[in-house]
């Protein structure tokens, strides 16, 4: 090891966690492995699949592409986050629709829509299509994901 | 049988009815769904693999005694000194290679270390020489004589099955045949990549018993597989199903990562757990099956088929898996799509130093139907018929048996193909206006495959157990395995329609241990539903069966006379009922007192392909009809599919909300292979190693799809549900090729459909 593990606090939905990581270390790797976080998936741990998008102080984050040490502080929110006991109504909204498969991708598409809709309360079509796209889906749930996301934001009609 | 032919037919319950995930929804959107890669144990092990660093080779020098001195080395072993049966289907596989080697993939040495990234660091250590053997890469070169053996004991590069089939007339015909049409067709190597990378844990129970946390989806067979290759005793081999992050067919064979994963936590008692980066998964899984197909046909002047060739050339890679077989799907395409006296079909599947093969969803039918649906389309415009009426021309309508003998019963191949033609609103060839530098066409495709049941095993059947408790819960056992399709909860809707019960009453006990479920073949080839599905149903009956014949005792009612409707016993004749959980606790708790527990085994009535290759392999077979718009940019190439309709004759669907997504997700897959996917090999080795470089389909792609179902019942099939997890991947490829024909008059006949081959081929139009 060239550079000393640090002791750093993470602020991971509303909890401060005292945690030593190497600089090196990934945000995702650091939810998996310290905290028991596994909602957050590695699909490829290099930025291309969007499994892994958690919300680092109000914008999703790749947290496979964030180092640790650089959110500390920072206000984060996991999957597991957005739900005590019962379901966000997005999530509520994902299972609804039947927008999901395998459900891997899952907690990232849920992410993703989270801030999505935090930013563009009703999107368009377009609009989700455009901001989901970095969430791969192999199982090829899209019509239903974007089903899901204009359902949360009440932009179709309920058992339509 | 008996009991299925008995089934009411007025009382549909939750069938029909679109059913959210009541079975696995909240888990997976919460993040609380446990994945392989979520899982760990205490005292764990991470498993790290060295691999051969050439294609072909024998392993001269292996010395890893410098990894001893590291104290988070805690076990290395080779194929030098552990001794494991070969697997695969043919055991043609050892698990460590030792010496020889004949790819890339080969395991030639794992480590088990307390920490992965260590270890995958000291790997650069152990030293290994090769003395490196002539490679072969194509499959037809690998059976010319002259050709380096892969596997020197076989005597020949030839794979020893045989799928070839004859009708026995097909050269008179083509000699006497007024039109005669050949094309050879080539689809490459894709890979699965589902978001979830190839991983597994095993460790030791408290008895000392070896289990396995897998991703198969063929559990009860891994368990023997695994302990031949371990030299176990079955008894103290266990299975674990976790939630699977998809499969889409790869999880029907033992991985050699798997019984290494095992053999270390044999040498160290501790768990293991060996996970594939997603570079892993695309350098070192198995990929789907590519295949180059040369098509005959010929036809009368007025388009009628008389006659059919194929000859498919395989490429097996270093052993054989499932992929090689998909020869015997195509070849129940290439006799049972569309109606064709004379048939014959020839595979040639040779080992070579690539990577192996294994059955990708549809398990050869979309190869197969991207080449023969082309040839269908190029033969029509050839003829000058018009592409939709060539089809209906040759399509069969009712009950129709294949040349190979397989018997679909109230097909529906042409109401399915006119049905889409008309959905897509076909108004003939070059009927669509362009716009600057696009072009516009629709392109039409039609499927043939099983939905119900396959039999490739002695048995295709499954068992079912159910039991209602002392609270009113109904908990069915079953074996398949969940990926994602949604099965378990169109079992639940069954067995709740059946018994009479709200739905939420029904557990379902998938995945997780299988020492605690009943036998399920394996959950591959659209057959669950179908007969995992009745075997619920069967066992709901026999439950059903009981409950109402205990309720007329207590009741003093004739069984005749009562029925369960929201859980409760009631009587057509009198005013007395009896909720179930009260009937159970009192004819449970009393001396001699007795529980509700039904079992039934279903297997189709269908029959193994004879030496001849014929064969009623499934109890029902499915159509359907794909069409696609699209727009095509002859400046660039570019292909963007803008509408899909997608028509199927499926039977009844139980759960139309997830058959929609399972239709939907082939789609989109297909859409992969048709525009994107193709795997880059060097020397063997893939080189597209993440999403970066090799595309796949995000929401972005999107086209507009729209799903419709024939409203008929299968006369077997649960509720006359049939299967359809492989519908939608099947015709789409072909479907968007021959789209792109109808706007270009460019003919791709070889996927993926790339802008430089589009470009190419407007090139040469234009040159021409």
């Amino acid at each position: 090891m060239l550079v000393n593990p640090r002791r750093i606090t993470l602020r991971v939905n509303g909890l401060n966690h005292m945690v030593t990581v190497e600089p090196r270390e990934s945000l995702l790797d650091v939810l998996r492995k310290q905290l028991g976080l596994t909602g957050a998936k590695k699909g490829c741990d290099m930025g291309s699949c969007g499994a892994c998008t958690v919300m680092v102080d109000g914008k999703s984050r790749l947290s496979c592409l964030t180092l640790a040490v650089s959110v500390e502080g920072m206000d984060i929110v996991t999957v597991e986050g957005l739900s005590r006991g019962e379901l966000d109504p997005l999530q509520e909204a994902f299972v609804r629709n039947d927008a999901l498969q395998c459900g891997f991708c899952t907690p990232g598409q849920v992410m993703s829509a989270k801030f999505l809709l935090d930013i563009i309360p009703k999107p368009s079509v377009e609009e989700v299509k455009y901001y989901m796209s970095g969430n791969i889906c192999r199982c090829g749930a899209y019509p239903k994901i974007i089903r899901a996301v204009l359902d949360a934001a009440g932009e179709v009609k309920r058992n339509g | 049988m008996e009991l299925l032919e008995k089934r009411a037919t007025s009382e549909m319950g939750y069938v029909g009815k679109p059913l959210p995930r009541i079975v696995d929804g909240f888990e997976k959107v919460s993040g609380r769904a446990e994945y392989i890669f979520d899982m760990e144990l205490p005292g764990m092990l991470y498993g790290v693999i060295l691999r051969s660093e050439v294609p072909h080779g024998v392993i001269r020098e292996l010395d890893y005694s410098s990894l001893q001195k590291y104290d988070f080395v805690k076990a290395v072993i080779s194929g030098r000194d552990v001794e494991l049966g070969n697997i695969g289907p043919l055991r043609d596989q050892p698990v460590l290679k030792y010496p020889k080697v004949r790819s890339t993939l080969d395991e030639v040495l794992a480590v088990a270390a307390t920490d992965a990234d260590k270890a995958l660091r000291v790997l650069d250590e152990v030293r290994v020489s090769y003395e490196p053997l002539a490679p072969v890469f194509d499959p037809e070169e690998a059976l010319r004589p002259e050709a380096p053996l892969i596997h020197e004991e076989n005597g020949s590069n030839l794979v020893k099955l045989n799928f070839d089939f004859s009708s026995g007339g097909v050269d008179r015909v083509f000699e006497g045949a007024p039109y005669v049409r050949e094309d050879t067709y080539d689809v490459p190597r894709v890979a699965f990549a589902p978001m979830g990378t190839l991983g597994a844990i095993s460790y030791l129970d408290p008895s000392g018993n070896l289990v396995l946390a897998s991703n198969t989806q063929e559990p009860f067979q891994l368990k023997r597989e695994l302990a031949e290759a371990l030299r176990l005793n079955p008894q103290r081999v266990r299975v674990f199903q976790p939630y699977v992050g998809g499969n889409f067919g790869r999880g029907m064979d033992l991985y050699p990562f798997e019984v290494v994963a095992c053999a270390l936590t044999l040498r160290t008692r501790r768990p293991v757990k060996i996970l594939y980066t997603r570079t892993d998964d695309f350098r070192y899984s198995p990929t789907r099956q590519p295949a180059r197909i040369r098509l005959k046909s010929a036809t009368t002047k007025d388009g009628r088929l008389m006659a059919r060739r194929a000859e498919v050339a395989l490429d097996a890679g270093a052993y054989v898996s499932w992929g090689v077989f998909d020869a015997r799907v195509m070849a129940s395409t290439v006799t049972g799509l569309y109606r064709v006296g004379e048939v014959e079909f020839k595979a040639r599947a040779a080992y070579t130093n690539n990577p192996y093969t294994i059955n990708m969803r549809g398990a050869g039918n979309p190869q197969m139907t991207f080449a023969l649906e082309s040839h269908m389309d190029s033969m029509a415009h050839e003829l000058g018929i018009d592409p939709v009426e060539f089809r209906l021309i040759n399509a069969y309508e009712g009950d129709y048996t294949t040349p190979q003998g397989m018997k679909a019963k109230d097909a529906r191949l042409r109401s399915v193909i006119g049905r889409c033609a008309e959905l897509i609103g076909w108004r003939g060839v070059h009927s669509l206006e362009p716009k600057g530098s696009k072009r516009y066409g629709v392109g039409f495709a039609a499927l043939f495959h099983v939905g119900g049941g396959a039999r490739v095993y002695r048995t295709d059947g499954a068992g079912a157990l159910i039991k209602i408790d002392d609270f009113g819960t109904v908990t069915l056992y079953i074996g398949m395995s969940e990926m994602g399709q949604g099965t378990v909860n169109s079992l639940a809707q069954i067995v709740a329609t059946e018994l009479g019960v709200p739905v939420d009453w029904v557990r379902v006990e998938y995945n997780g241990d299988v020492e605690g479920r009943p036998w399920d073949t394996a959950t591959h080839a659209s057959r669950s539903t179908f007969v995992c599905g009745n075997a619920a149903l069967l066992a709901a009956r026999k439950l059903k069966r009981e409950l109402l014949r205990a309720a007329s005792k207590t009741l003093n009612v004739k069984t005749s006379e009562l029925y369960i409707e929201g859980g409760v016993v009631k009587s057509r004749s009198k005013e007395v009922e009896i909720a179930l959980d009260k009937l159970v606790r009192r004819t449970h708790f009393k001396d001699n007192g007795k529980v509700f527990i039904a079992y039934a085994y279903y297997d189709t009535k269908t029959e193994m392909l004879d030496s001849q290759n014929k064969g009623n392999i499934s109890a029902a077979y499915v159509n359907a009809a794909q069409a696609a718009l699209v727009e095509v940019d002859t400046e660039t190439g570019e292909v963007r599919v803008l509408r899909v309709v997608s028509v199927h004759d499926i039977g009844q669907p139980i759960n139309p909300l997830g058959v929609r997504g399972q239709i939907v997700g082939g789609v989109v897959q297909g859409l992969g292979h048709a525009l994107y996917e193709e795997l880059v090999l060097d020397r063997g080795s893939v080189v597209t190693a993440g999403f970066g470089d090799y595309e796949v389909p995000s929401v972005g792609e999107m086209p507009e799809i729209q799903v419709d179902f024939l409203p008929t019942k299968d006369r077997y099939g649960p509720f006359g549900a049939r299967g359809v997890a492989e519908n939608g991947i099947i015709p789409i490829a072909a479907a968007i090729a021959n789209a792109v024909y109808d706007a270009t008059g460019v003919r791709i006949t070889s996927l993926p459909i790339k802008r430089e081959r589009v470009l190419k081929g407007l090139l040469k139009d234009v040159g021409g």
